[in-house]
């Protein structure tokens, strides 16, 4: 069942991905539609990380947008530098918004990201290297359950707060907008934006394979031990946090990856992205698609999302009322997301939820 | 097996359902109607702003209908909630231009918005109607501005406060964002040229939504004991004011000892507030709602009337509404047409009157003409108009205080059909 | 004689009919002046003309209550009709047409409040004739000094005396001709004041002999220094009342969350819900029944825990029942509620900001020597002491508690000793709800009361409530009070922003020395 919901998940992103690009190069889709599509994509890599550390390690953690912001600002920051004298100061060094706060000379953190590959590589590593900060300490002290949600969302929320002042250098509220090139081509072509949505479906679709690579190998078994039962696992001679700290990990690189695809299909990376109710929604996708499947945190994340544009046109005022009822209505009816219902004839339930401490 | 076919069937579902919703709904070819885009937050943190302004122009809309609309069609309104997150505005800006085919978008609220669908609207050659002041700094081809310019709303406040009421110590209080800090910025070098010191000059900034302001408004009480007049600039956002101005109640800090001058703060964000011990403190806007002018009246009573609501109040970011609305029709007749094309050209030159009894006129640099008016808070809840400049002020978009926008200049007639000329190089900048 | 008399006062008041602007003679003529300026001279001219109505009119001024026609005619609005500002005569024919209200700002106001001040000096009421002199104080205006001389003479009450003679020393200052010893001693009479306003006075200094000067400047630094070590007091006061405002906003998350494990999300919309409830309550005062508009929270305060726990009860029985065991996912249920919830007040009370007041004996402040103690917070931190005492009070001496601590600690065990664990659930959550919406009360008195209220507290809830340690109430009294502390002391060294950052990551830090929390339970679990 697993194996065939991954393979036709798979298909169904990089063939539909292909497709949608193949109709809009022929003028049959919009290119609204291209971007729109590329966005969803993103969230839904977002989400498949949340999903790999929630349903396959037990971390809840509330913090996860934070990790896609972080790889997002280090896109941001190329792509700001990548407009060069088309902004409106015509200043070749430094962005519109530090011109007219008067500052000097770049900051020497914002050295290095006229470089594609720099800029690229500090997406992965700034997501992965403050997880691994994070979590080494987290994990070591045993903090669990609800005491780790509860300093993940601390996390986010402090560095909201940190990238909301101007004194920052990240272009506080604002953030970073006005983009023009990514690797010199420009951002408004069809072309760029085909390229975009073809290459967040053959990331999405590669970390979907790693994903299930680490969760069905040797490494995942022990990995599902820890979720169920963390004690047990470590008296058998595991060592569960070095579980633990290498999921959290590569989840918070495959987020980075996730906002780094999504700064150039939106056009602006602002510090609302570290907003903790982001995270609870990217928590909320999983849910409804299905926690520890993988293939249904995609699913949760392009349902909800495709939801939320729907109804935010056809019922402004009303849409708030069907995303509560949609999220109270999946917890209660389907425990196990939608891909719950599907699975339902399988052969062995799905293991226990462990909850956390009261 | 079973469950595989449940799968596809389920998927088949969801990607029909994702096609429709990808191609519109609507049939755009077929539009008998003029559509009118109405991009403003009515979830979310800025709801508490922007409903108003989406009720404001639906009743514009409406009542232009009635006249028999605008070249023999009626105007449609497309109201879609971008729910105050940032991303949405630019997609639903770019749903609202592809897929409604709107002529014309009113919205967005705070500079993010508006730099979030700028690319759109400069992308696609659409329209967009500005309502709220704003740090300037900034002229696009495709956006008016009808909202103030610093030069209209900060510095006429200052000078009020210099020469009314002798203030020599500076007290500029802003949310951490960029609206405040580019008008602290400009209102610094403003106060310094006129010969203001450094230690008179205090400024502080607070996160959005502060709500605990106890130390700083006994820090502000404090600097005013230097025995020098002491006013407070405060260019706080929306949600902080309603705390701020109780702490201040509370503290005593009264308009007679510390008066403080609000950018932000209206006749909205004061039906949320008991303001008998605000009485005195200022607000500087380009429209109050106590103005007593014809137009004025007229227009609170239909939208007393409208929203069936006889509390209901009016303000300056409405009024911008009105002007944009009733000059984007203008252009559209004079153009003819209402292809963005012709009318953004047509937009320049159209003067149509404003509230306060005047006429406000498009000016080159796509931001309008205004008066500046300052008020008092009266214990209902009004503003007592106290002082008001002789005609109009035309906006700096580019503020001659700032180091590096005091060589540009916008306009956008041709030849020169620019945002941001330098007129020391003889250059137009990168933006088109 | 008397015939005479009459023919001089026919006599001024033809001449002041032919000239009714010659200002010099009618003290009144400046307040039907076009320029601000002019109506503030025209304040302070009454105010030293002796007049008998002086001061009748310029309290009218104050009110907003005088009005002003052509050739300089004034007039009074009453509820029962217009007097003669002159004469203080009921006036007849008023042409109400051509009047308007004399203009006020903020100049005006003050020259007005001054005036008041050196005319109440000899009020019969004491509070009168201290807030009088403050007023003078304030004005530092040579001109009140003889009035303030005579009043002294007269003044029996201690207090207001001793405001009198620092109102005479700041007068005394500004008047040239005074010699420099008596300079000195007001400056000294100042300096025993001690407060900001002295500060502001002796700062304010010009023009002074060398040795008075130099007195202001020690003065200045000796108070300086006086209000540095009071600002300690008053940083503790500043954060027991942030801390305060966080315990009421957690206490009923500590019992939702910390007691029954329900992650709710909607906690803050529960506090909403309580702000909103204040807001008809006065709203309904206020169209029928303004007497009791004092006592307005002290309605408020039982219906809002009735209206959100009910609501509370509502959630239990239909939704978060059927999540027991889940607590995780109660999560996602309560945050779709707190959507909906958000949205429906959003649909009924409209998007903006409403108006709930404070009441008279809640507003304003005290000092306690060089703190200021505003009564909304120390009312705020009074009420939260009595929330969390009665919460705790629940808990430990009545059935219900019983029940509830012993359905939380063992389901099973208390179902088979015939507790009826449903209706026990659904009241620890309604209890919960209730004392969030008793929370809400509070709130409206120092923030927006709007559909955003909630989620502006809900972070900070949780993580009062994990930083004290979940499920244990004590923990969340500490933790909150150590939360605002620190906050308001970190908060002048860094910087709001920033000072909420240190927090944060202080926070993150803590937890991982004690994963639990400052007060874990302790069990013999190896987890939970």
């Amino acid at each position: 069942m697993s194996r065939i919901s991954t393979t036709l998940c798979l298909l169904l992103i990089l063939g539909g991905a292909g497709l949608l690009a193949a109709g809009n190069a022929t003028g049959a889709v919009p290119p609204y539609a291209v971007s729109l599509v590329g966005k969803y994509l993103c969230y839904a890599m977002l989400a498949l990380a949340v999903d790999l550390v929630w349903g396959f390690a037990g971390i809840l953690s509330l913090g996860h947008a934070a990790f896609f912001a972080l790889g997002g600002y280090a896109m941001g920051m190329y792509l700001m530098r990548q407009i060069g004298t088309r902004g409106v100061y015509g200043n070749a060094v430094l962005p519109d918004f530090m011109v007219f706060l008067n500052w000097k000379e770049l900051p020497w953190y914002w050295h290095g990201f006229d470089n594609p590959l720099f800029a690229i590589l500090i997406a992965l590593a700034v997501p992965g290297l403050l997880a691994f900060v994070f979590g080494w300490f987290a994990f070591r002290s045993r903090v669990s359950g609800v005491y780790l949600s509860i300093i993940t969302q601390a996390l986010t929320y402090a560095l909201l707060l940190a990238f909301f002042r101007n004194d920052m250098g990240f272009g506080g509220n604002n953030g970073l907008t006005d983009f023009k090139d990514i690797f010199g081509f420009s951002l408004q072509s069809d072309g760029v934006r085909r390229g975009l949505l073809l290459a967040s479906a053959g990331f999405l679709a590669l970390q979907l394979v790693v994903a299930r690579y680490v969760v069905t190998s040797r490494f995942g078994k022990v990995l599902i031990a820890v979720r169920d039962t963390e004690s047990r696992t470590r008296f058998l001679g595991y060592r569960p946090e070095r579980y633990k700290l290498f999921v959290f990990v590569l989840s918070a690189v495959m987020a980075g990856i996730g906002g780094a695809l999504y700064v150039p299909q939106v056009g602006i990376i602002n510090p609302s992205e570290f907003a903790p109710a982001n995270s609870i929604e990217a928590v909320i996708w999983v849910a409804v698609g299905g926690r520890g499947t993988l293939v249904g945190a995609i699913l949760g994340a392009l349902l909800v999302n495709a939801g939320k544009t729907y109804f935010t046109g056809a019922l402004p005022e009303l849409w708030l009322f069907a995303l509560g009822a949609l999220f109270i209505l999946v917890t209660l009816l389907l425990p196990k997301g939608i891909l719950g219902l599907f699975a339902r004839r399988a052969a062995r339930p799905a293991p226990p939820v462990v909850e956390p401490a009261k | 097996m079973a469950s595989f076919r449940n799968w596809l069937r389920g998927t088949g579902m969801a990607a029909a359902a994702a096609a429709t919703l990808l191609t519109g709904a609507h049939d755009a070819q077929a539009q008998t109607t003029i559509k009118v885009g109405i991009l403003h937050s009515l979830s979310g943190t800025m709801a508490i702003s922007e409903t108003t302004l989406k009720d404001v122009m639906l009743m514009l809309i409406e009542e232009q209908n009635k006249k028999g609309g605008v070249l023999g069609k009626k105007l449609e309104a497309v109201v879609v909630d971008p729910a105050s997150n940032w991303p949405l505005f630019a997609e639903k800006a770019r749903q609202l231009i592809t897929v409604d085919k709107v002529a014309a978008v009113f919205g967005c609220w705070t500079s993010v918005s508006r730099k979030s669908v700028l690319p759109v609207f400069e992308e696609l050659n659409s329209i967009l109607f500005y309502p709220v002041q704003y740090e300037g700094e900034e002229s696009s081809k495709n956006v008016f501005y009808t909202g103030a310019a610093p030069n209209q709303q900060a510095i006429p406040a200052v000078d009020y406060l210099a020469k009314e009421e002798k203030v020599q110590r500076w007290v500029l209080a802003g949310t951490d964002y960029v609206y405040p800090r580019t008008t602290n910025k400009i209102l610094e070098a403003y106060l310094k040229s006129r010969g203001v010191k450094d230690e008179d000059i205090m400024i502080n900034y607070t996160p959005f939504g502060h709500s605990d302001w106890q130390n700083i408004v006994a820090s502000i009480k404090k600097f005013g004991t230097a025995g020098k007049k002491t006013a407070v600039v405060s260019t706080i956002n929306g949600d902080a004011n309603v705390p701020f101005y109780k702490e201040l109640g509370n503290q005593g800090v009264k308009a007679t000892d510390i008066p403080v001058v609000a950018f932000s703060v209206g006749e909205e964000e004061l039906a949320g507030i008991d303001t008998k011990p605000l009485l005195g403190h200022l607000a500087a806007w380009n429209y109050f709602q106590s103005v007593k002018s014809a137009d004025n009246t007229a227009f609170i009573a239909k939208w007393k009337a409208f929203t069936k609501n006889q509390k209901r109040v009016t303000n300056d970011p409405m009024e911008a509404h009105v002007i944009g609305f009733a000059m984007w029709i203008k252009a559209i007749e004079k153009a003819g047409t209402t292809d963005p094309k012709a009318v953004i050209d047509a937009m320049i030159g159209i003067s149509v009157p404003n509230l306060t009894g005047g006429y406000s006129a498009m000016m080159p640099n796509h931001h309008i003409t205004k008066p500046v008016l300052i008020g008092e808070v009266k214990a209902d809840g009004q503003f007592n108009v106290v002082w008001q400049t002789k005609g109009t002020v035309v906006a700096n978009e580019w503020s001659p205080y700032l180091e590096g926008s005091k060589d540009l200049i916008a306009d956008w007639r041709s030849p020169m059909s620019c945002g941001n000329f330098n007129v020391k190089t003889g250059k137009c900048g990168g933006a088109k | 004689m008397p015939l005479l008399r009459r023919l001089f006062i026919l006599a001024l008041i033809a001449a002041s009919l032919a000239q009714p602007a010659m200002a010099q003679d009618d003290p009144f003529a400046g307040l039907a002046g076009d320029s601000f300026d002019d109506i503030r001279h025209g304040i302070e001219t009454l105010a030293t003309s002796g007049a008998p109505q002086a001061a009748a009119v310029i309290a009218a001024l104050q009110e907003g209550n005088l009005y002003a026609g052509p050739d300089a005619a004034l007039f009074i609005k009453t509820d029962d009709g217009w007097l003669d500002a002159r004469s203080g005569k009921p006036a007849t024919e008023v042409a109400e047409d051509a009047l308007n209200p004399v203009k006020m700002n903020n100049g005006v106001r003050r020259a007005a409040e001054a005036a008041m001040g050196s005319l109440e000096l000899y009020s019969p009421d004491a509070a009168t004739r201290r807030h009088a002199a403050e007023a003078v104080l304030k004005s530092r205006d040579p001109a009140a000094l003889e009035g303030l001389t005579r009043a002294l003479a007269k003044e029996s009450d201690a207090g207001v005396r001793r405001i009198m003679e620092q109102a005479r020393a700041s007068a005394l200052l500004a008047t040239p001709a005074t010699p420099e010893a008596e300079r000195l001693a007001a400056v000294a009479t100042l300096r025993a004041r001690g407060d900001l306003d002295a500060r502001a006075m002796l700062a304010s200094l010009t023009a002074q002999p060398p040795a008075v000067a130099e007195a202001a400047a020690t003065a200045v630094i000796a108070i300086d220094r006086m209000l540095q070590l009071w600002g300690l007091a008053q940083g503790v006061f500043y954060g027991l009342s942030l801390g305060s405002v966080l315990l009421l906003a957690a206490a009923g998350l500590a019992i939702t969350f910390g007691v029954m494990g329900v992650i709710n999300m909607a906690h803050g919309e529960m506090v909403m819900l309580g702000a909103y409830t204040t807001f008809v309550v006065q709203d309904v005062i206020k169209s029928h029944a303004p007497y009791l508009f004092e006592a307005s929270l002290f309605i408020a305060v039982p219906l809002a825990f009735l209206v959100a726990g009910a609501v509370g009860i509502a959630v239990e029985r239909c939704m978060l029942r059927f999540l027991y065991g889940r607590p995780l996912e109660t999560l996602l249920a309560t945050w779709g509620l707190s959507l909906a919830m958000q949205q429906t007040v959003r649909s009924i009370f409209g998007a903006s900001n409403r108006e709930v007041s404070t009441p008279q004996w809640m507003s304003g402040a005290t000092q306690w020597g060089g703190i200021t103690i505003t009564y909304n917070r120390l009312v705020i931190i009074v009420f939260a002491a009595m929330v969390v005492a009665a919460l705790m009070a629940a808990l430990r001496y009545t059935a219900l508690g019983l029940r509830m601590r012993a359905v939380t600690q063992n389901r099973r065990m208390a179902a088979a000793m015939g507790i009826r664990t449903p209706w026990v659930d659904a009241l620890t959550f309604g209890l919960g709800s209730g004392v969030a919406g008793m929370a809400g009360v509070a709130l409206s008195q120092i923030d927006n009361v709007s559909p955003n209220l909630g989620q502006g507290y809900i972070i900070d809830s949780f993580m009062v409530v994990v930083f004290g340690g979940v499920g244990n109430l004590w923990g969340t009294v500490v933790s909150a009070l150590t939360l605002g502390t620190v906050n308001k002391f970190l908060e002048p060294l860094a910087g709001a922003v920033l000072g909420k950052i240190t927090v944060l990551v202080l926070l993150i830090l803590f937890i991982q020395r004690k994963p639990r929390g400052m007060f874990p339970i302790k069990g013999r679990a190896v987890e939970s």
